[in-house]
């Protein structure tokens, strides 16, 4: 006779990583990458471009353009010059490709980077008058929550889902969409092409983690990612291997492991983010942990939590961030 | 509210007589369920651990046995630092809510009363949603904040059910109204909040309320074992008022009884346990509910034995259960809250058509 919690909050269980953090994150302010002389980079990523719009490629500002979205295809008569932001990856992207001066509101949970107009709006609740109020002539979401789409397409506004990628690849994809219907393609090839190089760098950087057995957790539930999700990406194209992925035989990319799995998986490298209430420390100490060789050894790593949830420009960083990580991992023969 | 349909009459000394006669098949038989239950809840899991292995490091466990030990040192540490803990724990936690029920639903001669009824889990539930989303910290001692803000938070809804009831145990319909009234203002105080929070902490806060076992180590069942010892004894001395009840509060008063009185005691120490079970284990559905009647199936009506067979039964339940939980979906986890009801919803209702009588 209790009375059940309403189901909008399973919703939001759904919804994955879709909405990072607020707190943490880094304070440097290189919002816009100025774009680098990789011409020979920049020219594939038109072509990423060029495969999400219907439209033949063009320079800034023809319009009108149809963008290919994860909720269907948009047409966008003319360049944005109001643009609403309810996901915070969208917000990174958006500044980083030059479209940061025609951003007017973005969610709360879009603090980076600092001169993002942050507002209470909020990504997850999406209040369909309050984004009107805006009156923006373009909304970026990543995920439709409670037909929001639908809701604003009836006031005219053309909606861009930046859906959560499972891959980086996908990733540069969801970039070069969002730099369509900005209107600023040219500028977003160059930013997709720079961050890429830095990427592949990174990676290039460390090669010994082939085979690594690692774990990314989530939460103190154990709810980790998978290689079906972005993060999980990059775990896999250094070669290592997720303990998580035995338990996603769905392909949620976000299973909840077991406890006993997790020791019986022996991780080498143990993730946290530092959004959560515990640290390194606190997991070291979880009884029945201390035969995990991640433990044993010390190899439980802290990552900054907006970092590690978000597909933007600042994936380098975090790309790095896990060849130190891995890096310091001492790999024990027939470990 | 429902009331009971045939009126007892002589039922008292009846129904007394026909339990006492089941009493010891139906003690010894719950408690061998249990004891299989927790058996077969060692010995199953995600970390496929030898059957033969498990039982040696368990008897080995007993002091003055010596027996060789075969399991590796990783696996010792999975079998005593989560397993048993894990199965000790759902078997207290099962045990908790079985209790609470039959105790509420003698307090309200309400076969639909359950362990949730005045807003204990809409309580705890804030209360954790609080703990883990904002960083209340009520931690005490060795209690961590997030079970002990459970507890304060289900044992302030209670109490304001029973403020707004004004205190009136006379009258179980307004006491119950009261707490309906409480879960839904706690409930929505809550499901505001929880939309306050960021997707990793509401993740969490969402992972708990379903119901979960997980441990870490023995924690939680030295925290909860007190209040199974403590309000157990309670709800047992006071079964035989709940028997008393049952005829009705004039019948009570003329056996020198306190209506009131009792069912001040046997919600308060029902209440008590519940908020205990929660705060270590989140919302658990239908245990709470089902066992009792289960009980009354097996030995008729008198709560001397529906208590502490409630309890018996409940532990060997989710015990049960709980190995579904951790090895159906392995090596990922289901929530056990599902399959509590998942289990025990179809098994119930087989029960109730084949009886065809209602309760």
């Amino acid at each position: 006779m209790h009375l059940r919690q309403p189901l909008p909050l399973v919703g939001a269980l759904a919804l994955g990583l879709t909405l990072a953090a607020c707190g943490g994150g880094s304070t440097d302010s290189d919002s816009a990458d100025t774009a680098s002389e990789q011409e020979s980079a920049s020219d594939e990523a038109s072509d990423d471009a060029a495969m999400t719009s219907e439209g033949e490629m063009a320079g800034s500002g023809d319009f009108p353009v149809t963008v290919d979205t994860a909720a269907g295809e948009v047409t966008i008569e003319e360049q944005p010059q109001r643009i609403v932001s309810l996901s915070p990856s969208a917000t990174e992207i958006l500044f980083a490709i030059g479209a940061g001066d025609q951003v007017v509101a973005v969610d709360s949970f879009s603090t980076y980077p600092e001169e993002a107009p942050t507002t209470d709006l909020s990504g997850f609740e999406p209040n369909v008058e309050a984004i009107a109020g805006y009156e923006p002539d373009l909304v970026v979401i990543s995920g439709d929550m409670n037909d929001l789409t639908a809701s604003l397409t009836e006031l005219d506004i053309p909606v861009v889902d930046n859906a959560a990628p499972t891959t980086i690849e996908a990733g540069w994809d969801g970039m070069a969409a969002l730099g369509l219907a900005t209107g600023h393609v040219d500028e977003t090839a160059d930013t997709i092409a720079d961050l890429r190089q830095q990427v592949d760098d990174a990676f290039a950087s460390f090669d010994g983690a082939e085979g690594l057995r690692v774990y990314h957790e989530l939460d103190d539930t154990y709810f980790s990612a998978s290689s079906n999700s972005f993060i999980g990406d990059v775990y896999s194209q250094f070669g290592a291997v997720n303990i998580a992925d035995e338990a996603d035989a769905d392909g949620t990319g976000y299973p909840q492991l077991t406890e006993e799995a997790i020791i019986e998986a022996d991780p080498q490298l143990i993730v946290i983010t530092d959004q959560v209430s515990y640290t390194a420390e606190d997991v070291a100490e979880r009884p029945g942990w201390s035969e995990i060789s991640a433990v044993q050894n010390g190899n439980i790593v802290t990552v900054n939590a907006d970092i590690s949830s978000r597909w933007g420009p600042r994936l380098p960083e975090l790309v790095t961030t896990l060849a130190d990580a891995m890096s310091q991992v001492s790999v024990p023969a027939g470990g | 509210m429902s009331t009971r349909t045939h009126a007892p009459t002589d039922a008292l000394d009846e129904v007394a007589d026909r339990a006492f006669r089941l009493s010891v098949p139906a003690l010894v038989g719950c408690s061998a369920l249990l004891l299989l239950a927790i058996l077969a809840s060692v010995t199953q899991g995600a970390a496929g651990l030898p059957v033969e292995g498990v039982l040696r490091a368990l008897v080995g466990g007993l002091p003055g046995v010596d027996v060789a030990q075969t399991l590796t040192s990783t696996q010792e540490a999975v079998l005593w630092q989560i397993r048993l803990p894990r199965t000790i724990l759902a078997a207290l936690v099962g045990a908790s809510l079985a209790m609470a029920g039959a105790g509420y639903q003698g307090v309200f001669r309400n076969p639909l009363a359950d362990p949730y009824l005045l807003g204990v889990s809409a309580g705890a539930g804030l209360g954790a949603v609080l703990a883990l989303g904002f960083g209340l910290d009520l931690s005490w001692g060795p209690i961590a904040a997030l079970p002990m803000a459970a507890f304060v938070g289900a044992v302030l809804a209670v109490t304001g059910s029973v403020l707004v009831a004004r205190g009136s145990f006379r009258d179980p319909a307004t006491l119950l109204l009261a707490g309906v009234a409480m879960a839904a203002l706690f409930s929505a105080t809550q499901t505001y909040a929880l939309t306050r929070l960021d997707e990793t902490r509401s993740r969490e806060v969402l992972s708990w309320l379903f119901g979960r076992l997980a441990t870490s180590g023995w924690g939680p069942v030295t925290l909860l074992l007190p209040y199974v010892l403590l309000a157990g004894a309670v709800l047992w001395l006071h079964a035989r008022h709940l028997d008393v009840l049952r005829l009705g509060d004039d019948e009570a008063r003329s056996l020198g009884l306190s209506p009131a009185r009792s069912r001040l005691v046997v919600v308060g120490a029902a209440t008590l346990i519940t908020a205990a079970a929660v705060s270590v284990s989140g919302l658990i559905a239908f245990v709470g509910l089902v066992t009792p009647h289960l009980v009354r199936l097996l030995v008729g009506h008198s709560y001397r034995l529906i208590v502490p067979l409630s309890a018996v039964l409940g532990g060997a339940f989710l015990a049960t259960v709980d190995i579904g939980a951790r090895t159906l979906v392995a090596p990922a986890e289901l929530p056990v809250g599902v399959i509590t009801a998942f289990v025990g919803a179809p098994f119930f209702c087989v029960v109730l058509w084949r009886r065809k009588a209602g309760m």
